[in-house]
């Protein structure tokens, strides 16, 4: 797709019929069309106009509310009582006000990958030019924009091109958001349809943002083999002076970087990253950038004094970043219009003006909206600030947190407000005893929000002292993690697409997310271990991918030096940052399209009722913790894609359940026949969260079955399956009868076990169909 | 014991329809007798928390062995029951009998009619938090309990928060109430 602008002035014109003058024509844009794929039903899709697919899906997974609180407070008839079966001034009623509150987290996760999107796309246009080429994966990849082309009906070829699929996006989120207004939408299931558009509006902004920095800096092109770079709260050089970056949005880490090579300064400063903005700048230069964590790591590596200066763009950034930084006396460059922090706008000020202001200390901080202004004054003023403040920190010394824990008074109050209950007064009286170690131990499943500070009476830094019980083992903190590849290759798709459809590879796992997690991050290496060493293929995204590399084995190893790197059974794949989910989405799509030859473009409802019934695809977002991380999920469910979270994700307020106690909810078409099958339920649920990780990994193995599956891809499912279930929860799980379709299903080392729980069970064969929820896929109608 | 209505994680704040405080053990018994179909609805932390060797757990087996009502196990806390060789359980996610238990028409796990009260146990505090908020509003006809040592709003009736003897010596009064050791 390319696109031209026409202009056309006439001064003045005489015709026969006409005197024209001071005429202006001007149309914005030509598309020359290239793409020969005819155009599907449903190109731009407005709100209501894959209505008909969401019905189909909440007819099956229907939502199970869980409030948060009893009251809508959004209006000023408000405070109301919404309690059972009562209504609102408004008219609404507590499912509609849950999933009304559902649709709003994922407006605001919709518009926020959007927003960045434009952001980068504007920006990177200004620097690139609009004419910029969109290369995610050169020869290897001729499908690069999957998501886009599916939703959209578009095949954007430049950089300029992506700005038709954010207008889209930008137009669609505003009129989701327009829905939730009081005396708008009324129906939570209707709300609950428009959560599912919101999802895809989301993976569309995710995608072109990705596509944008990955062809305009030249990140990893869907390399198996991108390189290792370092993770960890050990890994920076403090001998040097440090740039911590904290954020999602990389163009300011960008501008450090290229700053440092444009002078010379390769190896005098650190610059080190924290949540997606570190991933993306290692995407950018594994060599010159380091990751010291995920998003929770973010009040122990500051209040530690490392970092020297810190720059803000956007996203999951502590609010009190400016207030911890000034702590350990370290300057803040803001970078992202939408997190300004009260800073003094010097874009337009000289940077030797404002890099005097910020080492004198004249200001606490700038914002500067121009990313090669940032890398400049954070480049040069660092490097003066950090000889005078001579790593300054803000963590206690032993002598003084002993103190703090004789004065204690055990009130609980810290405990309570840990969103993990964590048992910081036991601590607390252990470390009034000289003994350290529990608070050690607790800093090991910490999130990082520091309410126990907040809360405390006697105003103790709690989490602070939880740092230093640590600190020995947090200078260990030295992994190593796999770059952001990006796409997944079409080769590989071509390679894997059989055995997925057919369930020979059991599944595909998406470990995305934030790193809410109730019992640390280990457990999500230790998931993604388990689904690798099964043979499955592990993607990972984000915080999650962080957390996948901060293990080692007995040999010093990290899952990412341990797995291959590559779209295959058995490999751990990290594709990137927070908007490099649409790269998972995307092998689903291109599953569909380059192996089963579907057509994409502008063909949504079909290409999401193949993924709902043939790829063995799940995510688990075992930290979700954001809105971003809602939309995300959403955006996974319209495609047919399960999502398990951690038990915090049971406060997103709903969950998407089907009921496999229900047997007429699972019945497909046999598009061969026009037949109703029986088909199991597969996948059981479409959103739910896990209480622990043993649950997880259980419901893991259960939602990569689908219809679809052949008989050698169930017994494989099943194997997993039962055998997880026997180690995990120390029984035969008492569902296998619904997942039989045949004897040749049941795996063959366990036939007699099953055969006798299908007899109890009064279990009869079903015939395996060509699934599909769509009457129109039907070849052949019964009769006709 | 404590006889503030206060919500143990104290942000959580549930709304107008608060659960009522059981100030005596007493309670407990009189709904359970009262109750047509209970179910004991047991999380992981049954097993985990509270120190001790006493565990949540095996208040519950032994609940359940005096009254007869029929126990959920969520997540893998079956493997915990099946070790202390108890087997009269049966293993759901917790999302998933939540669910059941809004739609009036399930007729629970034998297939004999819905339930009328459910207490609960073990689950991590914010998780039952919002599945009793889900039923309070949407399993109209069903009472729920929280057994938990910690106040939770959204049940009809919950402890207060407790301390662990007191959490202790109430539930051995429920027992013996109950009708056995």
């Amino acid at each position: 797709m390319t696109r031209k602008g026409v202009n056309l002035k006439i001064k003045e014109l005489k015709t026969n019929v006409a005197l024209i003058k001071d005429l202006e024509l001007a149309i914005g844009r030509v598309i020359e069309e290239k793409w020969d794929e005819p155009m599907g039903p449903t190109p731009f899709p407005g709100i209501t106009t894959l209505r008909e697919w969401d019905m189909k899906l909440l007819q099956r997974y229907k939502p199970f509310y869980l409030p948060f609180c009893d009251v809508c407070c959004l209006c000023t008839f408000g405070k109301c009582d919404l309690t059972g079966d009562k209504r609102g001034a408004c008219g609404l009623n507590m499912a509609a006000q849950q999933s009304r509150i559902v649709l709003l987290a994922c407006c605001i996760g919709a518009a926020t990958h959007t927003a960045h999107a434009r952001h980068l796309v504007e920006h990177l246009i200004e620097k690139c030019g609009g004419n910029s080429p969109i290369d995610v994966g050169g020869l290897n990849v001729d499908v690069e924009a999957p998501v886009t082309r599916l939703v959209c009906g578009i095949k954007p070829e430049t950089l300029r091109d992506l700005e038709d699929g954010l207008d889209w996006c930008e137009s669609e989120v505003t009129h989701l958001l327009s829905a939730t207004h009081t005396g708008q939408e009324g129906s939570n299931v209707d709300f609950e349809s428009k959560v599912l558009h919101a999802g895809m509006v989301d993976q569309v902004g995710m995608e072109i943002a990705d596509m944008a920095q990955i062809s305009a800096y030249g990140f990893p092109k869907g390399d198996p083999e991108a390189p290792l770079t370092e993770i960890g709260w050990g890994i920076a050089d403090v001998t040097k002076p440090v740039i911590l970056v904290i954020g999602h949005n990389v163009p300011s880490a960008v501008g450090i970087i290229d700053y440092l090579k444009e002078k010379g300064m390769y190896n005098t400063v650190e610059v080190v990253g924290i949540c997606c903005t570190a991933i993306d700048m290692t995407r950018y230069s594994s060599s010159m950038a380091k990751i010291v964590g995920p998003i929770s790591w973010q009040l122990r590596f500051i209040r530690s004094g490392l970092p020297d200066l810190i720059v803000v763009d956007e996203q999951c950034i502590r609010a009190d970043s400016l207030v911890e930084a000034q702590k350990i006396k370290a300057p803040v460059i803001a970078a992202s219009p939408k997190n300004c922090l009260g800073l003094e706008n010097r874009t337009e000020s000289p940077a030797k003006e404002i890099i005097s202001d910020l080492v004198e200390g004249k200001v606490p901080g700038v914002l500067i909206l121009d990313p090669e202004k940032v890398g400049e004054v954070a480049v040069e003023t660092v490097m003066a600030v950090a000889p005078k403040r001579n790593k300054f920190k803000v963590i206690p010394e032993i002598e003084e947190i002993i103190k703090a824990a004789q004065e204690c008074t055990q009130c609980n109050e810290c405990m309570r407000a840990c969103p993990n209950n964590m048992p910081i007064p036991q601590a607390m009286k252990a470390a009034a005893k000289g003994d350290l170690n529990p608070l050690a131990e607790i800093l090991e499943s910490c999130v990082g929000c520091a309410r126990c500070d907040s809360a405390c009476p006697n105003d103790f830094p709690l989490h602070s002292f939880m740092v230093k019980a640590g600190e020995k083992s947090l200078i260990q903190e030295k992994f190593k993690i796999r770059v952001g590849r990006g796409a997944i290759q079409d080769v590989e798709i071509r390679e894997v697409g059989g055995p997925i459809v057919l369930g020979e590879i059991p599944g595909i796992v998406a470990l995305v997310g934030c790193a809410n997690y109730p019992h640390g991050g280990k457990e999500v290496a230790e998931i993604a271990e388990e689904f690798a060493k099964r043979r499955y293929i592990v993607v990972a995204t984000g915080c999650a991918a962080m957390s996948i590399a901060m293990v080692k084995d007995e040999e010093g190893k990290t899952l990412y030096e341990k797995y291959s790197g590559r779209f295959e059974a058995g490999g751990i794949i990290n594709v990137g940052s927070c908007v490099s989910n649409p790269h998972i989405a995307g092998a689903a799509i291109k599953i569909a399209s380059i192996f089963a030859k579907r057509k994409l473009r502008a063909n949504y409802e079909e290409i999401a009722d193949y993924v709902l019934n043939r790829v063995g695809a799940v995510g688990l977002a075992w930290g979700a913790m954001s809105q971003k991380a809602a939309s995300i999920a959403s955006g996974f469910w319209r495609l047919g894609v399960p999502v398990i979270v951690g038990p915090h994700g049971s406060k997103y307020r709903r969950m998407l359940l089907g009921r496999k106690d229900r047997e007429e909810d699972w019945y497909v078409y046999d598009a061969r026949t026009g037949d109703k099958v029986y088909a199991g339920p597969t996948p059981e649920h479409l959103f739910t969260a896990a209480e622990t990780k043993e649950e997880a990994m259980v419901l893991i193995a259960k939602f990569c079955m689908r219809p679809n599956d052949t008989t050698r891809g169930r017994a494989i499912k099943l194997t997993h399956y039962i055998d997880l279930h026997k180690r995990l929860y120390g029984v035969v799980p008492d569902d296998i009868h619904l997942f039989v379709r045949n004897k040749a299903d049941i795996p063959i080392t366990m036939k007699n076990e099953i055969l006798k729980i299908l007899e109890e069970k009064g279990w009869k064969e079903t015939r395996i169909p060509d699934p599909t929820l769509l009457p129109r896929l039907i070849r052949e109608r019964k009769g006709e | 014991m404590g006889v503030k209505a206060e919500p143990w994680q104290k942000a959580e704040i549930a709304g107008p329809k608060k659960a009522l405080l059981i100030l005596k053990p007493e309670v407990v018994v009189a709904m359970v007798k009262r109750a047509k179909r209970p179910i004991l609805i047991v999380g992981h932390l049954a097993a985990e928390d509270y120190s001790g060797d006493v565990k949540m757990i095996d208040y519950a087996i032994r609940m359940s062995k005096t009254t007869g009502i029929p126990v959920v196990a969520t997540a893998h806390t079956i493997s915990e029951f099946i070790k202390r060789d108890f087997h009269s359980v049966a293993c759901m996610h917790a999302m998933d009998i939540g669910n059941r238990l809004v739609d009036p028409e399930w007729k629970g796990l034998d297939r004999k009619g819905p339930y009328d009260l459910a207490l609960f146990m073990g689950l991590p505090y914010y998780m039952e938090f919002v599945i009793l908020a889900g039923l309070k509003s949407f399993a109209t006809n069903l009472k729920t309990i929280s057994l938990d040592r910690f106040y939770d709003p959204h049940a009809t009736w919950s402890f207060p928060n407790l301390s662990v003897q007191d959490w202790n010596k109430s539930f051995e009064i429920i027992l013996s109430k109950l009708g056995g050791k």
